[in-house]
């Protein structure tokens, strides 16, 4: 062990850190501390200034003013190898690993000094029992799922023997199990005086794991408190300074009438290596309902997105069917005019365009639809009405219709994109993580708008990263795993952990089998 | 050590100012090079630049060079705003000079209003026949429309000097290759007395107005926009990006067609195995000195022309290299890429900081 200087002493401790970005103040005046042994949350919305406070820990960025302490001595950390020589590690939220290698061989490549394979090898194992990080160091990289991946991520720290391990939005790509077992680890971690800082948005995991959480607003931390006195609604009116309701699930309502939107057997082969084949896909969505399909990202979940707008089409017609339209082979904007609309994860660049204005974004999709089009001219006056009744219904936070798309926030932009498509009244809305990446106030307004318009008669369909979003707005849920959907089940008696299983590809068999 | 670090928001009348800035840090590049030459700066540059404006004969002129950069600059603009790289409308524009020259020829003996319509249309056909192939292998086959565009440009100018060279020689021309001088129903109206200021002119000013229309006030202008942009989005929103590239290329070949024939049955009058001064290449840089956008390639074009006719101007009085005016062509693009770099970014001396790996790690 290094020697410890005090037990009193905090591990880590950051005074008055501020960094500016032009036009942006990310960090003002910042105070931070993490003891020795402490899983220590960061929480804060998008934007916060979460992930700007980490990299200066870590060392990719560094403050215009404000000191760090490291074990009571003042320290400069200039690059993440200085931070690691200190006893720093991070995990990252977006992995780094080389498909066509193996585990050891991906950990050798991180380490300035990895010596003998073998000896290697042996360190791994020795890391993953101890530490009930289950990896089989001679696997292939490209044969591992994400939160084995991840794994590998977390063990690559460990062989360092860090004093602080930073972990940024861990658990936004593992399923509900993979998520118990890394709480686990993280727990025995602690025990063991090893300190965590935990960055999250999500409240009820840090409520459950965390000792200690500092929560930052627009820079600025406006609360450093124990998490387990709080509930998860006391964090979020917190962490955005207000205070928000719940969206409920719409009614179910019984109709004999037929369902608005069919997909019989789709199966598409994805475009290249990258992309998911879906594979016979079939689920209907009926009036008034909402069926969510839960996912870990990169399923097919992009895929399926754009096989039912239509940017992809499918061979037999039949294969989609809107309002008893057959219309597979048809794009989208034949689908749109059949009263399919639909939002693709991704806002930029694809749900909308960053340097137009929002009433040109507006013209996007709504275009014929909302008879803003004659003769092949753009009726300029119906276009800006229109977007301005989505930017007022909606209470979009911009400058008017003739602001860019890009001056606007994310949460902001995607309520604008929703709004675009509740506003032209679609019988069928599929969307594609509402709520990634938007603050809380402005999920629960999507939320609470695509249960409206269920309740109005549409069928959404709600793909989704999010269980905890699932579980409170749809009826209905399915898994998709590896571009398979599983069964669809009612929401009302299933579980979490069944639907965790889904998602990790479990049959629905071995899962009555076990019950 | 110097870095570029990008401005958060870049300013937008910096944007339409940067021609400006780049005109003149080309101008002070310009006396420069004439100092570096022996030539008093300040004659090249009044021989250049204010010589050729003293006279109605010289604005008249100024507007006979504009046209063919006018009309490709504008097409050539709509295409790249579309991510449309059409590079070859130097060959365009022959190939309209040849089917709308030949219609000329063809139609030598007949003495009809109707010939010179019919000449226009045939030279939008030849352009736009050009275009297609790049569209169609690009559209077919996903290859780079620069590439075959540019490279029909050669086929093109060899087409013409085999058929002025061989069967469209003038009979009584003494063996030069070059065709029959075409007769009065075949070539353009001259709309200003005593010049050469040709009908062609005003064809050029209709087709800014209406391409400013197009792309701002149609569906299919903003398909243009949104694809250019964002090809996903446009995707998203149902619009063919196959479309897209034929209609711009297309377009593009009926305009640089129209170029051609004005140029053969205007201020030329006959066909020559050189035709253009390099139009096709030249409105490259006029599109992106104009900003893409049709009054700017407009202003641009008249800059260019400019630049053609102090050329000519200052080789005769000064006898400077005609090469000259290339690298005042060249020097000015340079000019305008390098203001629109300082426009979006910002120079920082010191040592590479940390910020520039945090997009490679995180």
């Amino acid at each position: 062990m290094i020697k410890q200087p005090d037990a009193k002493t905090p591990l880590l401790a950051l005074g008055a850190i501020t960094k500016s970005y032009p036009g942006c103040l990310a960090n003002d005046h910042v105070d931070f501390a993490i003891s020795r042994g402490e899983i220590h949350a960061l929480l804060g919305e998008n934007g916060a200034g979460k992930s700007t406070l980490v990299k200066i820990i870590y060392g990719i960025l560094r403050a215009d003013s404000g000191n760090i302490r490291w074990c009571g001595e003042p320290v400069t950390i200039d690059s993440p190898s200085t931070a690691r020589r200190l006893g720093i590690a991070m995990v990252f939220q977006h992995f780094s690993l080389f498909e066509s290698l193996t585990v050891v061989e991906n950990i050798a490549l991180g380490m300035d000094s990895p010596g003998n394979m073998e000896s290697l090898k042996a360190r791994i194992r020795e890391v993953s029992t101890s530490y009930g990080l289950l990896l089989d160091p001679d696997r292939h990289v490209h044969s591992l799922s994400v939160g084995e991946r991840q794994r590998i991520e977390i063990i690559r720290c460990l062989l360092q023997q860090p004093k602080l391990l930073i972990m940024d939005e861990p658990t936004s790509v593992l399923t509900p199990q993979e998520i118990e077992q890394l709480f686990a680890t993280l727990r025995r971690l602690a025990a063991q005086g090893m300190s965590i800082l935990y960055i999250s948005h999500k409240l009820d995991e840090i409520r459950t794991l965390c000792h200690q959480a500092t929560i930052l607003r627009n820079g600025r931390v406006v609360a450093d408190t124990d998490p387990t006195t709080h509930t998860a609604r006391s964090l979020a009116a917190i962490m955005m300074g207000e205070e928000l309701e719940l969206p409920s699930r719409p009614p179910l309502t019984q109709s004999d009438s037929p369902p608005r939107l069919v997909v019989n057997d789709l199966s598409l082969r994805a475009l290249d290596e990258f992309g998911v084949d879906l594979k016979n896909i079939s689920f209907t969505v009926g009036r008034g309902e909402i069926l969510g399909i839960a996912g870990v990202a990169g399923n097919g979940q992009i895929e399926l997105t754009n096989a039912l707008a239509g940017e992809r089409r499918c061979q037999q017609a039949d294969t989609i069917v809107i309002d008893q339209v057959a219309c597979g082979h048809r794009g989208p904007e034949f689908r749109r005019e059949l009263g399919l609309g639909s939002i693709p994860e991704e806002r930029f660049g694809h749900g909308a365009i960053a340097d137009l204005s929002l009433a040109e974004n507006a013209y996007l999709t709504a275009h014929h639809r909302m008879g803003l089009t004659r003769y092949g001219l753009i009726r300029r006056r119906l276009r800006n009405a229109f977007s301005n009744r989505v930017i007022d219904q909606f209470r979009v936070k911009a400058g008017g219709h003739q602001s860019t798309a890009s001056s606007l926030s994310g949460g902001n932009l995607q309520k604008f994109i929703v709004g675009r498509e509740i506003c032209q009244r679609h019988g069928v809305l599929v969307v594609c993580q509402p709520t990634w990446g938007v603050d809380a106030g402005a999920a629960t307004a999507i939320q609470q708008a695509l249960v409206e318009m269920a309740e109005a008669g549409a069928a959404v369909l709600v793909i989704s990263q999010d269980l905890d979003e699932l579980m409170l707005i749809c009826n209905r849920i399915a898994a998709i795993c590896a571009g398979r959907l599983s069964d669809v089940l009612p929401v009302a008696t299933t579980s979490v952990e069944q639907i965790g299983l889904l998602m990790a590809g479990a049959d629905m068999e071995m899962d009555r089998a076990e019950a | 050590m110097l870095r570029l670090e990008a401005r958060a928001e870049p300013s937008r009348a910096m944007i339409y100012l940067s021609p400006v800035f780049a005109l003149g840090l080309t101008l002070v590049a310009g006396v420069v090079l004439f100092e570096i030459m022996g030539v008093p700066a300040g004659d090249a540059l009044y021989a250049f630049f204010i010589e050729p404006l003293s006279s109605l004969y010289g604005l008249t002129e100024l507007g006979v060079k504009a046209t063919p950069l006018i009309l490709i600059g504008v097409a050539l603009a709509i295409g790249f705003r579309a991510n449309v790289w059409n590079i070859g409308a130097e060959g365009q524009l022959t190939l309209g000079a040849i089917f709308g020259g030949g219609v000329g020829l063809l139609l030598y003996d007949v003495d009809s209003k109707w010939v010179l319509p019919a000449m226009l249309l045939a030279a939008m056909l030849g352009g736009m026949l050009w275009a297609a192939i790049p569209a169609f292998l690009r559209t077919r086959f996903n290859t780079s429309e620069i590439l075959v565009s540019l490279m029909l440009t050669y086929v093109a100018t060899l087409l013409l000097s085999y058929l002025v060279h061989g069967p469209w020689r003038d009979p009584d021309g003494f063996n030069f290759p070059e065709s029959r001088m075409f007769h009065d129903a075949a070539s353009l109206p001259i709309i200003f007395p005593d010049s050469r200021l040709h009908i062609g002119f005003a064809l050029a000013l209709f087709v800014v107005v209406a391409a400013w229309f197009v792309i701002s006030r149609t569906l299919i202008g903003f398909q243009i926009q949104v694809i250019g942009r964002a090809p996903r989005a446009g995707a998203y929103a149902g619009f063919s990006h196959k479309k897209l590239i034929w209609m711009t290329l297309l377009f593009a070949g009926a305009a640089a067609g129209l170029a051609g024939v004005i140029e053969v049955s205007g201020p030329i009058g006959q066909l020559l195995p050189s035709i253009s001064p390099g139009y096709g290449f030249t409105a490259i840089i006029v599109a992106f000195v104009g900003r893409l956008h049709p009054v700017g390639v407009l202003l641009a074009s008249l800059l260019m022309a400019l630049s053609y006719l102090g050329g000519e101007n200052a080789q005769i009085s000064l006898n400077l290299p005609l090469a000259v005016t290339g690298v005042f062509q060249g020097l000015l693009l340079f000019m305008l890429l390098a203001c629109d770099v300082l426009i979006r970014y910002r120079i920082r001396i010191g040592p590479i900081v940390s910020k520039i790996d945090a997009g490679n790690t995180a």
